[in-house]
């Protein structure tokens, strides 16, 4: 299960972005996986509730928004459905994905000290 | 923002960031995938499930290739047997011991990059941790990725592992020789390749009797040849404590 070094890789990212932005907490993190990104959003929302206690994700809530797959022609750019075989009905060219595969930290909500 | 009542209570601060995750891991494959191509070596990302028979392709594709520079870096859980069994077949071969990592990522195959003398080396094979799932999601900086799987695996393989036969540049169907005692379809398994690969390529392979492995070598050889010859604008390298 790679999810957890996903999930070190998302601290990694929010570390930098709470620092840049002198935050003292993460609220809450919202993250973008695509359905052919290799990644299961429910081993990820696993493997955060494991990693965050005591870092600055302690209290933060984790949303995974899942974007299916979308295929569509790479010549004529008509959409191609999934499932059956990724080739253009009208041209004959192979599939392209165009979106789908996303491993994304997409929104944080962090909180910053009044002063 | 808790301005109204002066409590002092933190702000709450929406930050837009839309970031790769794994943007750190596609940094260090692009640098090992520069270094590579600098050294004109092609090296080629083997993946597939623990038993597909990777490094029998390997030993096979020694012999198909005899005389061409091969190296090979094989990743596993523990143990070292897979290097060792290349080695014996006469590549040049560096394990890395995962642990209980289930993929290799870039950083590791940079470290194992530096114990291979690339100027040395025409074709790099990187055995991949036996898994057809964690492995699809790294990139290491390979050129491309080589998917065995066994005729002994079952036909619908492909349609529950979309993500790892979406990557794959080329199928290799390995175990071969077998297909006479099993009640296999490989005509199924091409199907249902071309509903998760859209550029279909699959090659019947059997590292026991050589079957398609000629075939698979001269893939090798024309990626080879239509790589940039060595020294190219080849960077010089920096070293890392």
């Amino acid at each position: 299960m790679h999810e957890y070094s996903i999930v070190e890789a998302l601290m990694t990212h929010i570390g930098e972005q709470a620092r840049a932005h002198g935050a003292t907490a993460v609220s809450r993190v919202v993250v973008r996986i695509g359905e052919l990104s290799g990644v299961e959003p429910d081993l990820l929302r696993t493997a955060f509730e494991l990693v965050r206690e005591r870092t600055i994700c302690d209290a933060a809530a984790l949303e995974v928004e899942r974007i299916g797959a979308r295929w569509a022609c790479g010549d004529c750019g008509r959409a191609i459905q999934g499932g059956g075989p990724l080739r253009c009905g009208a041209c004959g060219a192979p599939a392209r994905l165009i979106e789908g595969d996303e491993i994304l930290l997409a929104q944080l909500e962090l909180e910053v000290a009044n002063v | 923002m808790c301005e109204t009542c002066g409590c002092g209570d933190p702000a709450r601060v929406p930050i837009d960031v839309q970031e790769r995750i794994l943007s750190g891991n596609e940094r260090q494959a692009a640098h090992n995938r520069e270094h590579l191509a600098g050294h004109g070596v092609l090296a080629i990302n083997l993946m597939g499930s623990p038993g597909a028979g990777k490094t029998a392709v390997l030993e096979a594709t020694a012999r198909a290739l005899a005389g061409r520079r091969l190296a090979a870096i094989a990743g596993d859980l523990a143990t070292d047997h897979d290097a060792a069994r290349l080695r014996a077949a006469g590549i040049p071969s560096q394990s890395i011991t995962t642990g209980s990592a289930c993929h290799l990522d870039a950083d590791l195959v940079h470290r194992a990059l530096h114990h291979v003398d690339l100027a040395a080396v025409d074709y790099l094979f990187i055995e991949n941790v036996g898994n057809l799932v964690c492995p699809a999601v790294y990139d290491l900086g390979q050129a491309f990725n080589v998917v065995a799987l066994a005729v002994t695996e079952g036909e619908d393989k492909p349609l529950k592992y979309p993500v790892m036969f979406r990557k794959a540049d080329l199928v290799l169907l390995t175990k071969a020789d077998l297909v006479p005692h099993l009640d296999v379809d490989l005509d199924a398994i091409q199907a249902n390749l071309a509903r998760v690969m859209p550029e279909p390529l699959a090659f019947v392979v059997s590292a026991k009797t050589g079957q398609g492995i000629s075939l698979w070598a001269e893939w090798l050889e024309g990626r080879k040849r239509a790589l940039a010859p060595a020294g190219a604008g080849a960077p010089a390298h920096h070293h890392h404590g």
